[in-house]
């Protein structure tokens, strides 16, 4: 540790295979937070129709894990969290083309659904990537010789559930709970609930709906380092549960399964928050790549 | 809550019987729509190349790959129905389906034309498509394969299901229902938190 550390030779060809492989199983493996989340609401749940409907997602979780298959037919938004450590030494344009093409070698060899297509002629390249697609978020952290690699693929019926705004400082913090709910109950059953909710707070306004984002990948019912922002979660969190919506908006004890939020300080005038939704698979996957292409897959 | 089997094509007398919250297995040919296919049929009046008449329609776009020349299923599940809603009307009317089939419910509206015309809406579980999948019996025929993977699927299924009677053919619907007492719910908890 301590010194600088140049790529192995062969360290662009792991980064592909491992992007493709990483876009492939976090179609299958559900995060074991989420699976066990899953199983406790199913335990809970008092209605009849909620009970079928997580005999229905216990079923899909097992069939991807036991038979190799995809658990939803959404192959989302391709998108990356990558963190490199500060002692590794690459080539940044070299590791977004490897990125890239895992993410188009995913695409063409499992075969994948490409869901990207042109915004205005809405062609579809079959490739899942496009203009500025897969979006790849790159960030740095010190004393650290792997670069970590967090995939998701964005579902759309959970990302069309995406809600900004900037409010005012006289707003406050209630201001704040007041949007999040409103928006989060008003999404109701399509997001595909049992959600995730991840909200942010602060910055400007594209920062603090990449927070939001952001908080959507952080296990599920984890709790914020700071005990202020911890029980702000724990009363939105308390607060959705009280609704009713349950699985599929079809009504049931559980509609969140965690609300997590990040956030940024933000400008004198502003007070801006954020709200994206995960549905109830809350699909990602990680990897961390050694300097020497050494990979460890986890969540 | 009561449990159906039906085979497709669906008659009037069949999705009458049905009220929201019951449980029905679907057997036979179900059409995969949503949005591209249906821009298609009613933004650029293009007639669907196949009959409606009876017929149950899935908020789809599968994953598929071709085998023999023949498209074979990867993951095929539910997308939201909301998305589609304004072409219920059409559906119903011009073209005589009698179900809709997808995930997050649809609106007061499309529940009215429903009790109008005989139609009804079956709700599929979201995300769990594994299981979705392993009910296809084969996809039959594609149509509009240029609006890949949005085309018309003719798939049939053995046993798709259970799904759950979100909109029945007299008023009822379900997830509109669930919506509205959580909305009053909310209402009251921001009530308590001192944000109304």
């Amino acid at each position: 540790m301590g010194g600088l550390m140049e790529v192995a030779q062969n360290f662009y060809e792991v980064v592909e295979t491992t992007c493709r492989d990483l876009y492939i199983q976090s179609l299958k493996e559900i995060p074991p937070d989420v699976v066990d989340a899953i199983k406790r609401a199913a335990a809970r749940e008092t209605k009849e129709v909620a009970k079928r409907i997580f005999s229905h997602y216990l079923r899909s979780i097992e069939l991807g894990q036991k038979d190799n298959m995809m658990v939803c037919q959404d192959t989302g938004i391709p998108i990356y969290w990558v963190e490199i450590g500060g002692n590794v030494r690459f080539d940044g344009a070299k590791l977004t083309t490897a990125i890239i093409k895992g993410t188009e070698r995913a695409t063409r060899e499992h075969p994948l659904r490409s869901s990207i297509v042109a915004p205005i002629s809405r062609e579809n390249r079959q490739t899942s990537t496009g203009e500025r697609i897969p979006i790849i978020h790159y960030d740095f952290v010190p004393d650290s010789d792997e670069i970590d690699i967090l995939f998701m693929p964005k579902g759309s019926g959970s990302e069309n559930m995406s809600f900004m705004r900037m409010l005012v400082p006289a707003d406050g913090i209630n201001g704040v709970k007041k949007f999040v709910l409103e928006n989060v109950v008003g999404a109701g059953a399509k997001p595909c609930p049992p959600m995730v909710v991840g909200i942010g707070i602060g910055g400007s306004s594209d920062l603090c709906m990449t927070l939001a984002k952001k908080a959507t990948t952080r296990p599920v019912g984890s709790k914020n380092p700071d005990p202020k922002i911890a029980a702000i979660e724990q009363e939105l969190f308390e607060a959705i549960n009280s609704t009713g919506i349950g699985p599929q908006g079809l009504g049931g004890d559980t509609t969140a399964l965690g609300v997590h939020i990040e956030s940024a300080w933000t400008h004198i005038t502003c007070n801006p928050v954020a709200v994206n939704i995960q549905c109830w698979r809350a699909e990602r996957r990680r990897a961390k790549i050694s300097t020497s292409g050494q990979v460890t897959i986890g969540f | 809550m009561a449990e159906f089997r039906f085979k497709t094509p669906l008659a009037e007398s069949d999705v009458r019987q049905l009220h929201v919250g019951d449980s029905v297995l679907l057997d036979g040919v179900i059409f995969g729509v949503r949005d591209g296919n249906l821009i298609r049929v009613f933004d650029k009046n293009v007639a669907p190349p196949c009959d409606w008449k009876g017929a149950a329609l899935l908020h789809t776009a599968p994953n598929v790959k071709k085998v023999n020349g023949k498209y074979v299923p990867v993951c095929v599940g539910t997308t939201t129905s909301m998305r589609m809603d304004r072409f219920t009307e059409g559906l119903l009317r011009d073209y005589g389906v009698r179900a809709i089939l997808g995930k997050g419910g649809m609106s007061q509206r499309t529940a009215e034309l429903m009790k109008q015309y005989g139609a009804v809406y079956l709700s599929v579980t979201g995300g769990a498509a594994a299981m979705e999948t392993l009910q296809i019996e084969e996809i039959e025929k594609v149509y509009w394969e240029d609006l890949m993977p949005e085309c018309i699927w003719q798939i049939r299924f053995k046993g798709l299901g259970p799904l759950t009677v979100g909109i029945d053919a007299h008023g009822g619907n379900l997830q509109m229902d669930v919506q509205a007492q959580a909305n009053a719910k909310a209402a009251e908890i921001m009530k308590k938190m001192g944000l109304a």
